[in-house]
């Protein structure tokens, strides 16, 4: 009896993946396609929007320190309002327009990207600070040059978490409307009663997160040369251990 | 103005406070799911967190699952499981356990891992064995921020648990969808600032559980993080 469910399960198991494959080929150019590049595009946007509006806030909250638990506080009680309504209450302004889920989107990562812009600032050594004082670098040259590179391992590591979450999360606003395989989701398969679609855009969607996770660890091992024998000269237990806490420093606040 | 007065008036109606589809029943409900998403993902995250920081066995592949999960749709997880077991209870919690997993596992990962190799040396000096390292030691060091990856998944399930209204079994979701079907801004309102009020008493009682079960030593030292 055992081995004939086993059997039965396992021919049902080849019957969906068959099942997900026909559907797959069927629908990759319409509405696979358009809908992947769309939930791309709307995660890439909120991220570049959260990042453009995380920087100056981080850099605030940074120099001038009295600022910065406000802030924090104000960008955690974001975070906490639900993005159904947000999206809803956007609706009225923005309409069917990408920006009811950009704009939400975008203010969620706000949560993880300032505290890691302003830990990242905060880390800069302070030698470091003032060797670049004594060497005529005036306070925007500091902040472009010497400053920001060394925060941008931390700030990378918020964007990677930032731009998973906001990749899972577009496709809550295919409840309104939008959310690109968010919309494959819903529209294709829960209204038809179909898995097949709510297989692939789930698959997609982690694979867009792993994708764009990738890319971000590309970006920072290009952007960051100087950094990248450092690991294999921690060759001692203590040094391991120093450098592991200092990576887990930079995410903890933000998984 | 306008806003502001019509969501203090939604708030000011005696109805809202009274029944099945009162403010206190949907808030109940709301409160339910969430709790029992934390409990299971809190039984499954943090065992799998404490033996795979304390052995460095499996860590890999737990963190790897861990971020998978993370990149999971919640509304395709939500969607999947709908199609599989019927509307109810089982969908929301699925979703809400995939979302809630990840962070109580990294974050114990990362506790457990980040003792001092100092004082593992030491403990097993003064004569503990595995088990004792890790629950007289390493859970106690990891315990700050084994509550931050709790508080972090509770707020975010508080937050995404208005979904269980899509599937027919309420919570202040419910004032969110309802709001939106009647075109009454300040229902949605209304429903958001219970959901943020709800996230904000949360954080306040890990908060105080923080307060109350890190012990003194690791206390006084800077708060891990925000």
């Amino acid at each position: 009896m055992g081995e004939g469910t086993t059997a039965s399960r396992a021919a049902d198991a080849v019957a969906a993946v068959a099942e997900v494959w026909d559907w797959t080929a069927a629908n990759l150019d319409d509405p696979i396609g358009p809908k992947l590049l769309e939930h791309a595009q709307l995660s890439f946007t909120s991220v570049l929007l959260g990042l453009l509006i995380a920087l100056p806030l981080g850099l605030a909250g940074a120099r001038w320190r009295p600022l910065y638990p406000p802030m924090l506080t104000g960008v955690n009680v974001l975070y906490a309002v639900p993005s159904l309504a947000l999206f809803f209450l956007l609706l009225p302004y923005t309409g069917f327009s990408p920006w009811t889920a950009i704009i939400p989107l975008a203010l969620y990562t706000l949560a993880i990207l300032v505290p890691n812009v302003v830990d990242g600032l905060n880390q800069v050594p302070d030698h470091v600070r003032q060797a670049a004082a004594a060497m005529g670098f005036g306070p925007l040259r500091r902040l472009l040059q010497v400053e920001l590179p060394i925060a941008l391992p931390v700030i990378v590591a918020g964007l990677r978490v930032a731009s998973v979450a906001t990749i899972s999360m577009v496709s809550v606003a295919s409840l309104v409307g939008l959310g690109g395989l968010g919309q494959l989701i819903l529209t294709h398969g829960f209204k038809r009663n179909f898995p097949a679609p709510v297989i692939v855009g789930i698959i997609l969607s982690v694979a867009l997160a792993f994708l764009a996770d990738a890319v971000l660890v590309a970006l920072q091992r290009w952007l960051t040369p100087w950094a990248r024998g450092r690991e294999s000269g921690a060759t001692t237990t203590r040094n391991r251990h120093i450098a592991r806490a200092a990576v887990a420093r930079s995410r903890k606040a933000t998984t | 103005m306008n806003i502001v007065t019509g969501v203090v008036d939604w708030f000011a109606q005696p109805e809202q406070w009274a029944g099945p589809s009162g403010i206190p029943a949907r808030f109940a409900e709301h409160v339910h799911y969430s709790v029992l998403a934390l409990l299971i993902a809190g039984a499954i995250a943090v065992p799998i967190g404490l033996v795979t920081g304390h052995t460095g066995r499996g860590g890999f592949l737990a963190i790897t699952l861990a971020n998978i999960a993370r990149a999971l749709p919640t509304i395709g997880v939500l969607t999947l499981v709908v199609l599989g077991m019927g509307l109810g209870l089982a969908p929301v919690l699925a979703a809400l356990v995939a979302l809630a997993v990840p962070p109580i596992l990294v974050n114990t990962y990362e506790g457990v891992r980040g003792t001092d190799p100092q004082l593992k040396d030491a403990a097993q000096g003064m004569g503990m064995r595995g088990g004792d390292v890790l629950f007289r030691l390493e859970l106690p060091i990891a315990l700050p921020l084994i509550l931050l990856g709790l508080r972090t998944a509770a707020i975010q399930v508080v937050s995404t648990a208005t979904i269980a209204a899509y599937v027919g079994i309420g919570g202040l979701g419910r004032f969110i969808v309802d709001g939106q079907s009647r075109r009454t801004i300040e229902m949605i309102v209304g429903g958001a600032l219970l959901v943020v009020l709800l996230a904000l008493a949360v954080t306040a009682l890990f908060a105080l559980l923080r307060h109350m079960v890190v012990a003194r030593g690791l206390r006084r030292r800077p708060a891990p993080a925000t």
